[in-house]
């Protein structure tokens, strides 16, 4: 666990970095410190391991204040990852990786397997093991930066911008692998980004600074995005934050109703008469199994190759999310619900996923 | 008889190439008076070249030595320590190292600088102490830039070590000023042809110094197959897809 008590940093030319700040990173949770540029975000981070001293308040680790630990021992049970990586070019990638292990002495040996352990672990080739940084990709390099923290098994990780020098592709796949990673591993991370999506994307809590270093709002992300604290907040989440929150809200209550099916294979009749006045006919196999939409307009050829993709279903498990991203595809604008065996349950329409939103945000807020 | 063929006499002449006067012990006391000032402005302009550099404090004051000492005529330098402390190799070291210094503190200080600020922080806070940055991340990455200092500092230093002759020291500049003395002119041009030759070999030996220790990481002197599989360069030739930075690629691929 970190806790910040009221803690303050003025820098020697008089700026205030950071002002007050109080929250606490819990154990074997993510949570992201998030801001404009300049609102503080590396200095808190720095403060954590002392590369920063803090002005006034106290940092405690595991209930430790660290004014009163030796700074270099701190360092090295607490990873640190930065952006563009921050590797040692002279260094191998293996060497780089096992850099703390080298500092606590371990023998080579070990060193060694632990690094190549890693490599594997973040998704490198052990091949890349003896290249030098300049040889390997700005990803890549990425991961180098990501195993070398996690060499000594420390409990706690720093990560400031860790994923943003590299292409939004790149760095979706990094976050994604990056919460895998998190779920085998339950440190305690702090996550410092100024990229709001990734913030309530990786963050178990998100702390929202604003520029001369306070705290605007501490909260879950689906809390930040259904009651910002304040204007500064919510301008912050911006206006497609009904979209973001959508990922918040469970499916399990969308009004999903019944609509014409059709099973492979029916006669013209059969989808004249489940059709009724509907232009798309649901058509679904033997198992109820949705394959795809057939548009009818007066003609009743039911031929394969006039079947529309089906785009994505969704159960109620999922988010609100899904069911909006099922319901653009789809060419009737409604999304297809299906329990959890892939069987036809019924569907929703976009309007009513809006409906649904809207009341859903008035009991939350 | 043409000046070049006078050199040739001089340097095909065997009385010239033996003795305590000959060639060879000249070239020795050359090298003699290089390598101790050398050492001697290295001992010097390193340590501090180092500290100013890592803490960043004194930068102003490194830079402005650095400039101060270059304008200032090693010449002159050379009459002002003879006039303190009397004739002798001191005197002549006193000068050479007070040449010697500028380059290497400036080159060492702008090495050092030079290496990336978050090379730096990533080092501190994986828990290096201050001396294990300095003598194992910021020195290694800083190298070139100090080779390059030691390198024009020594070229400075064996050019200007023939002045130890004017001070009835030995060295190649012996050729030099007896040659002017007794109007022998091929003597003169041996003088000066030698000391160019041995600023090329001290030049040669650092070059291959700075091919041993220098890691290919920092030096780009990498294996050519290998650079040439870099996610981040693939290689121009068409029908090669560059390979997505994602996937690691495998030991044996074909290039
Ligand atoms: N060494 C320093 N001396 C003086 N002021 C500093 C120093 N380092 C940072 N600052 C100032 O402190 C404030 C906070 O800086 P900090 O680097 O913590 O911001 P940040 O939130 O990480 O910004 P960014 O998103 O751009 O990285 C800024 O106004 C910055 O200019
Ligand atoms: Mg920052």
């Amino acid at each position: 666990m970190i806790e910040f008590e009221s803690v303050t940093k003025r820098y020697d030319d008089g700026t205030v970095a950071v002002d007050g700040l109080s929250l606490v990173a819990a154990n074997g949770e993510i949570t992201v410190l998030v801001g404009p540029s300049g609102c503080g975000k590396t200095t808190s981070l720095r403060m954590i391991n002392r590369t920063i001293d803090v002005t006034s308040g106290t940092i405690s680790v595991d209930g430790q204040d660290i004014a009163s630990t030796d700074a270099v021992t701190l360092r090295r049970n607490i990873g640190y990852v930065i952006q563009h990586a921050g590797l040692f070019p002279h260094r191998t990638i293996v060497d780089n990786i096992a850099t703390v292990p080298h500092l606590l002495g371990w023998d080579k040996k070990r060193s060694k397997g632990v690094a190549l352990e890693l490599m594997e672990r973040v998704g490198l080739s052990t091949a890349l093991a003896t290249r030098y940084p300049a040889q390997l990709s700005g990803g890549q390099q990425q991961r180098v930066g990501v195993a070398r923290a996690l060499a000594a098994d420390p409990p706690m990780l720093l990560m400031d911008e860790p994923f943003s020098a590299v292409d939004p592709v790149v760095r979706e796949s990094l976050q994604d692998e990056f919460l895998r990673l998190q779920q085998e591993l339950g440190k305690t991370i702090v996550f410092v980004t100024h990229d709001i999506d990734e913030a309530i994307k990786l963050g178990d809590q998100v702390a929202v600074m604003q520029v001369g270093g306070t705290l605007a709002q501490f909260a879950p992300p689906a809390e930040l995005l259904s009651k910002p604290a304040n204007d500064f907040v919510a301008g912050f989440i911006g206006r497609d934050r009904g979209y973001r929150g959508l990922s918040f809200v469970g499916a399990e209550g969308l009004p999903v109703h019944e609509r014409s099916t059709v099973a492979v294979g029916a006669s013209e009749d059969d989808v004249r008469q489940a059709t009724g006045d509907d232009d798309h006919v649901l058509v679904l196999d033997t198992e109820r199994h949705p394959v795809g939409w057939l548009p009818v307009n007066g003609q009743a050829d039911i031929s394969p190759e006039r079947l529309l993709a089906l785009g994505t279903t969704f159960t109620p498990a999922q988010t609100l999310r899904a069911a909006l991203d099922g319901a653009l595809a789809s060419p009737t604008g409604e999304a297809v619900c299906v329990d959890g065996d892939g069987r036809f349950v019924g569907v929703v329409s976009h309007g009513e996923i809006a409906e649904h939103l809207q009341t859903a945000g008035r009991q939350a807020g | 008889m043409t000046l070049f063929n006078e050199l040739v006499a001089f340097l095909s002449e065997s009385a010239n190439w033996s003795g305590s006067r000959g060639i060879p012990v000249r070239i020795g006391e050359h090298v003699l008076y290089t390598v101790v000032a050398l050492a001697a402005a290295f001992a010097v302009a390193f340590p501090i070249g180092l500290l100013i550099g890592h803490t960043g404090r004194g930068a102003f004051l490194a830079i402005n030595i650095g400039n101060a000492a270059r304008a200032v005529p090693t010449f002159g330098v050379l009459i002002l320590v003879v006039l303190l402390a009397g004739l002798g190799f001191l005197p002549v070291l006193v000068a050479l190292v007070i040449l010697g210094i500028p380059p290497i503190l400036t080159s060492t200080y702008a090495g050092i600088r030079g290496v990336e600020g978050s090379t730096v922080i990533a080092a501190r806070s994986m828990g290096m102490t201050e001396r294990n940055m300095l003598l194992k991340v910021e020195l290694p990455i800083a190298l070139p830039t100090v080779i390059a200092g030691l390198r024009s500092a020594t070229l400075q230093i064996v050019s200007t070590a023939t002045i130890a002759a004017y001070v009835a020291l030995g060295g190649l500049g012996r050729f030099v000023i007896d040659g002017q003395q007794q109007r022998d002119y091929g003597k003169m041009a041996a003088g000066a042809v030698l000391v160019a030759a041995l600023a090329i070999a001290f030049d040669l030996l650092w070059g291959l110094v700075d091919r041993v220790v220098v890691s290919p990481g920092v030096s780009g002197r990498l294996p050519r197959t290998r650079r040439a599989r870099d996610a981040d360069s693939p290689p121009p030739t068409t029908g090669t897809t560059p390979t997505d930075p994602l996937t690691p690629e495998p030991a044996g691929r074909p290039t």
